[in-house]
């Protein structure tokens, strides 16, 4: 039985609806919980010659449920001048644009929340509310190293939104289509100059719109050269500095799904998402497709996931932050610029072929 | 503005007259923003009040004393062998550095001086408790600029270095190991090979932080041209050690004054930078380390055997007088004025601590630049709190 029936006829209503909230607390739990082990914890500490958290469990695998219990433990303290309402609110709001981004990634054939057709055009405008709740989180903290922080966020944010819906477009012109399911079908159905063994990855043919993407990406997720609005050594911890709890509990969790999330739709756009080049094993279209893909294609882009926040990482540990000027400069002057020239190319090649 | 002295509140007058310019082309609004004294970047106590344009600094002015121990006071209560233990926490990452040039003070004002052998052994530790001392300013750079790995391969290397201070005194931050007339024990077996071997690493670790810090584009992007400090501006504010030699002055006690010290047996080259910035001066503390890393090598090679202690009396008396000696500390020129009035105890001490004055320039200096280049030139100022406030 497919797995779209039986989620589409089979069950009632509320039993899809649990299914589908279910899934997507894994789909962004998951990625943010490996995340954290497999890279903040392990890979940062082999980096530093070191050996991180190894009580709590093998190696250490613990530690953060250890972590959480101990955010869920401390006061939830709120500055005596700060807008409760607002204050309480923000890190919903960064944590909710994760869950809204969450539900246009495709995961199998049939293993998908909604086949949306403006999918991309969907994940970029939702990906852009994570801003307010950091930018109402620095204004109702009532603290002036929040407050820089949420401006230099809004400012960064809003600034990077552009190159990345510029590298974007490259993809969208390249697969002439929008939705995201189809997007990784074409790319593996495709074929690279009359050689289909590999599909055709648009990481090869769209190779800048990737880097100015994971350039873009990397500035979205506030990691190192372009933390300025969290920035330890300046401003305490920016628009977090007044948190504690689970409300900074909220903020973390957010940082790193969306950074898990983030790095799923890249391997849907750029790596082929969950699919495996359709040569392989004789698909034509999505119908031909086996079942068992909707079990494998998961695990397929988790690995590619993983892949890409190793990228990530590697950089947030290895490199000093901008300033915030030379951060504005660099998206104004460089990524622009480049994405834009890439997207004209990426136009003529497609009408002259 | 009670809290602030006249020469601050002047300031804020000023900046509330540029604010009223602002004010009337953008209808902007000013901010006074207390860096410190709890800020990750002040390591220690240090408050900074500065007067921001959006991100952009109207006037900072530093506000030390936070951390003031009144050691100048606490040494008149003591004997001389007992300062010290108290000196030792000034500058508390090069502790060894400290005692030397309260200890020559006092040899100065006895007429003794220590046998060839504790000269020698003292000028290694000096050198070892430089490098212990810079290591972590070249790891903690990162920090301050957003690198988080450079730190803990500073904290790793420095660690030897550590282990060879406590196996020469036994003591890993505070030796309390110098005395009138020598040291206090020879150095142990097995220390000179140990500390060849450390040296080999420590050299290592300097390629490490030039491949992963200063050869950064980023890096140098944030430090080239930030902080410019002119010669003769250092001069005027008295400046020392690689912020001075960073600005072009070359200039280095350990060259220029005749002391008791071996330094007049190795060779050595005194590192100076023409441009004055941010980078300059990290960019001499780095090579600095690399030099001490030659001394200390060359030192080991050439130590004379001998007894480690002059003959000097039991109980010591020192004899009326007043002395100044001050040597090249990690931090820049640390100088100890002592006057003597035959006691077991000094009547009075009056120390030059060096990031006292390096940081003097920082209103000067902090003048127009944006709030992430505070941080800049506060790291590459590189002071330490206990020295500020002794």
């Amino acid at each position: 039985m497919n797995l779209a029936t039986l989620l589409s006829a089979d069950l009632p209503y509320w039993a899809q609806s649990l299914l589908r909230v279910l899934g997507g607390l894994v789909a962004v739990l998951l990625p943010a919980g490996t995340v954290v082990y497999l890279f903040l914890f392990k890979m940062m500490s082999f980096m530093q010659s070191r050996l991180g958290p190894m009580e709590a469990g093998p190696q250490g695998s613990m530690q953060l449920f250890a972590e959480v219990g101990k955010w869920l433990q401390k006061e939830d303290i709120y500055p005596a001048r700060a807008d409760k309402f607002i204050f309480k609110l923000a890190p919903l709001i960064v944590l909710a644009s994760t869950f809204l981004l969450v539900v246009v990634v495709p995961f199998g054939p049939d293993a998908l929340f909604t086949n949306f057709e403006a999918g991309v055009f969907y994940a970029l405008a939702v990906s852009s509310v994570s801003v307010l709740g950091i930018l109402i989180a620095g204004w109702a903290s009532a603290n002036k190293y929040s407050l820089l922080g949420g401006l230099r966020a809004a400012g960064q944010l809003i600034a990077y939104e552009l190159p990345m819906v510029l590298a974007v477009v490259g993809v969208v012109i390249q697969a002439g289509t929008m939705n995201l399911q189809q997007i990784v079908l074409a790319q593996n159905a495709d074929s690279m100059f009359g050689f289909s063994g590999l599909g055709n990855p648009y990481v090869i043919t769209q190779f800048v719109g990737f880097i100015v993407f994971m350039i873009a990406v990397q500035a979205e997720l506030t990691q190192t050269p372009f933390d300025m609005p969290i920035a330890e050594s300046e401003l305490v911890s920016g628009y977090m500095t007044e948190y504690s709890g689970f409300r900074f509990l909220i903020f973390f969790i957010g940082e790193f799904a969306t950074a898990g999330v983030f790095s799923m739709i890249a391997s849907v756009l750029f790596l082929g998402g969950w699919a495996v080049p359709f040569s392989w094993f004789g698909w034509t279209t999505i119908d031909s497709i086996d079942n068992w893909m909707n079990i494998v294609g998961p695990l397929i882009l988790f690995t590619k996931m993983i892949v890409i926040v190793f990228f990530i990482m590697w950089v947030r540990f290895s490199f000093p932050r901008f300033r915030e000027d030379q951060l504005q400069k660099f998206a104004w002057k460089v990524l622009i610029p480049v994405s834009l020239a890439n997207i004209m190319v990426t136009a003529i090649l497609k009408v002259a072929f | 503005m009670s809290l602030l002295g006249d020469r601050q509140q002047l300031a804020y007058i000023a900046a509330q007259a540029a604010d009223a310019r602002v004010n009337v082309e953008l209808e902007t609004e000013g901010m006074t923003l207390n860096i410190g004294p709890q800020h990750p970047a002040t390591h220690g106590t240090l408050r900074i009040i500065a007067r921001l344009d959006g991100e952009q600094v109207l006037w900072a002015d530093p506000s030390c004393g936070y951390m003031h121990r009144g050691y100048e006071k606490l040494t008149e209560v003591r004997s001389y062998p007992q300062v010290t233990a108290l000196v030792n926490r000034i500058d508390w990452l090069g502790s060894f550095a400290n005692e030397v040039p309260f200890i020559l003070a006092a040899e100065k004002l006895m007429g003794v001086e220590a046998p060839s052998r504790a000269q020698h052994i003292r000028t290694i530790l000096f050198e070892l408790s430089r490098i212990a001392n810079v290591t972590l300013f070249l790891g903690d750079l990162g920090v301050q600029l957003g690198a988080v790995t450079p730190v803990f391969f500073a904290f790793r290397d420095r660690e030897y270095v550590l282990n060879l201070i406590e196996g020469a005194t036994g003591g890993r931050f505070h030796p309390n190991f110098d005395r009138i007339g020598g040291l206090k024990d020879d150095l142990p077996a097995g220390f000179i090979d140990e500390t060849r071997n450390v040296m080999k690493k420590l050299r290592g670790f300097c390629d490490q932080i030039e491949d992963l810090l200063f050869g950064n584009e980023i890096f140098q992007s944030r430090t080239r041209g930030i902080g410019v400090i002119p010669k003769d501006v250092a001069l005027q504010y008295g400046m020392s050690g690689a912020n001075l030699r960073a600005s072009g002055v070359d200039w280095d006690l350990r060259r220029d004054q005749k002391l008791p010290l071996a330094y007049d047996k190795v060779d050595f080259k005194v590192i100076t930078h023409p441009d004055g910035d941010s980078f300059a001066r990290c960019w001499v503390r780095l090579q600095e380390v690399r030099e001490s890393t030659r001394i200390v090598d060359q030192l080991l090679e050439t130590i004379p055997a001998g007894p480690i202690m002059a003959k000097v009396p039991k109980i010591i008396k020192v004899p009326e007088g007043e002395a100044w000696v001050s040597t090249e500390n990690p931090l820049g020129e640390m100088g100890y004025y002592v006057v003597s009035q035959g006691d077991m105890g000094p009547f009075r001490v009056k120390i030059r601590s060096a990031s006292f004055n390096n940081i003097s320039i920082t209103p000067w200096l902090l003048k127009g630049v944006y709030v992430p280049d505070i941080i800049t030139i506060l790291a590459s100022l590189y002071f330490i709190l206990g020295d500020i406030d002794r």
